[in-house]
């Protein structure tokens, strides 16, 4: 299949606070779409597409665009928690291609570190009752100790190491210690050291849901960004280079009777994404990967195709994933959710560095990188869950 | 006793599955034409959408597919209870749930991957309804 391109990231904006006490999630993305468009070159008159999860004090597309004071022609509102801006970059490119808008813009804002939200560690009540949380709550199991699970099963069947899924923290570690806004961060989310980790560092970690280690966990931040998404017509005039969305998959998958917890959304995804741009995993340049945890990242690999089922842990050991291992793609070059940015839905950020890299702007810049994916992850990994994929290709 | 979180109803789906617990049985429901069994309780054959199921009821024993021991938690009704294991537990009529795994001295330990389990149920300090939980055989 030939590679379409009808649409691109033409603007980025990561907003750079990851702790800012008394700002709103609304002033978050005000700020970010307003950034975002100034990258692009864009006016705010420009925007009639709108993609919301749902994130910040308006809670929705609808009042968004009141907010905003814009009349979009299409408004998205898909919420599929991390994942969700893998969605509306997909549903973008596809309205875009329909003829339905023309610059699509997709914002998020979060204060959960200054709101003290326990994402991981708290439990979760739906307001009306439930059917699978009538059969989960009674045993207190985190949004952790689910993800856990999937390590468990994996290194149970695979003979994966915690040692060898280290190499994952350590090499996004490496990248965020060249990412100024990453130090900042840590530093301002207090982090006991703020440095470069080894493979024993994780291991000497605290363990917070067996078998997943402190080190392995990602932090909670405040944050968010915005992007814009043009047609080609208007991204070839943009400030700077587009960067192309040339394919997109969407997957769900949930707990079922004699299932693989260790197979996730991204085996069906990732295929349909990679199908679509034409080109395969072997190629790929730049792995933006929901780094929720260690095993989110193995897993979502794996799936990807960028290794076996079961050949994760020789595949990322020892940081081998770091931008500057040759023969190899560079994972999370930002400094990932682990050392840089997750304030509850990482994907949007996913897409922010994806395009950095294609247009030779990251602070872990690998030279000459012509494609990446950004893979999102959305629920829990052990159970209900969402897959995203994106793949996009340097102009 | 434990004082574990309560289902809360109306909910149609799960609630045979919980009346079930009341009288010591762990209920699962099988495609009357298929038998395809259908578990987490459901209205409705995921494999197929019907409606057309009928009620087991199971022996209570399987195996630990994969498990986690939660160290650090924020809810109110754990916050006491220390390291505490959660599991996913294969059933031998062919259904997978949710659970723990009561009983072990050092759940970091002693629980492993395939172990055999029995089911048991939990009174608890308030609420009408016993949860269902696993002891090691």
């Amino acid at each position: 299949m030939t590679q379409e391109r009808t649409a691109a990231i033409v603007g980025v904006y990561e907003y750079p606070l990851r702790v800012a006490p008394g700002i709103s999630a609304m002033e978050v993305k005000l700020d970010s779409i307003a950034q975002a468009l100034a990258d692009a070159g864009l006016e705010w008159s420009d925007v009639d597409g709108l993609y919301d999860a749902g994130d910040g004090e308006a809670g929705g597309g609808l009042q968004l665009a009141a907010y905003l004071g814009i009349n979009p022609t299409v408004i998205d509102t898909t919420q599929v928690g991390g994942s969700s801006f893998e969605f509306h970059a997909a549903h973008a490119v596809r309205d875009i291609a329909a003829g339905k808008c023309k610059v699509a813009v997709l914002s998020y804002g979060s204060t959960s570190a200054s709101n003290r939200v326990a994402i991981g560690t708290g439990g979760r009540v739906s307001p009306a009752p439930n059917w699978q949380q009538n059969m989960e709550s009674p045993y207190g199991s985190t949004l952790i100790s689910n993800y856990a699970m999937v390590k468990q099963r994996h290194m149970h069947e695979y003979g994966t190491t915690t040692e060898q899924l280290a190499g994952i923290s350590v090499a996004t570690r490496k990248h965020a210690m060249r990412n100024p806004d990453a130090v900042k961060a840590m530093n301002d989310l207090q982090f006991v050291e703020v440095r470069e980790i080894t493979v024993e560092d994780v291991l000497e970690s605290r363990i917070v849901a067996d078998p997943l280690h402190l080190l392995e966990c990602c932090m909670i931040s405040d944050g968010g960004g915005a992007v814009v998404i043009a047609s080609a017509e208007i991204a070839r005039n943009c400030k700077k280079s587009p960067v192309w969305i040339i394919g997109s998959g969407e997957a769900t998958k949930y707990l079922e009777n004699n299932g693989d917890i260790t197979i996730s959304a991204a085996a069906q995804s990732g295929p349909i994404a990679f199908q679509e741009a034409g080109i395969s995993p072997s190629e790929i340049d730049i792995a933006m990967i929901y780094d929720s945890f260690s095993i989110t990242v193995a897993v979502c690999l794996e799936d990807l195709g960028f290794c076996g089922k079961g050949e994760v842990g020789d595949y990322v050991a020892n940081g081998r994933l770091a931008f500057d291992v040759e023969g190899t793609p560079a994972l999370n070059t930002d400094g990932g959710g682990l050392s840089s940015n997750h304030p509850g839905m990482r994907g949007i950020f996913l897409l922010f560095e994806a395009a950095r890299q294609l247009r030779g702007e990251s602070t872990s810049q690998v030279e000459g990188a012509k494609l990446a994916v950004a893979h999102g992850n959305g629920g829990l990994l052990g159970g209900t869950h969402t897959g995203g994929t994106i793949i996009l290709a340097k102009d | 006793m434990p004082n574990r979180p309560q289902p809360r109803f109306p909910e149609p789906n799960t609630e045979t599955f919980w009346e079930g617990c009341q009288v010591g049985e762990l209920r699962y429901q099988v495609n009357n034409s298929t038998g395809n069994v259908i578990f987490y309780p459901r209205l409705h054959d995921p494999q197929t959408g019907s409606r057309d199921f009928s009620w087991k009821v199971s022996k209570g024993e399987g195996a630990i597919y994969t498990f986690s021991v939660v160290r650090q938690n924020r809810m109110p009704n754990f916050i006491d209870l220390g390291a505490y294991p959660v599991a996913y537990i294969d059933l031998d009529e062919g259904f997978r749930m949710m659970s723990t795994i009561v009983g072990v001295d050092n759940p970091t330990k002693d629980i492993s991957i395939g172990q055999r389990v029995r089911v048991e149920f939990e009174k608890q300090d308030e609420g009408e309804y016993p949860i269902p939980v696993f002891r090691l055989i």
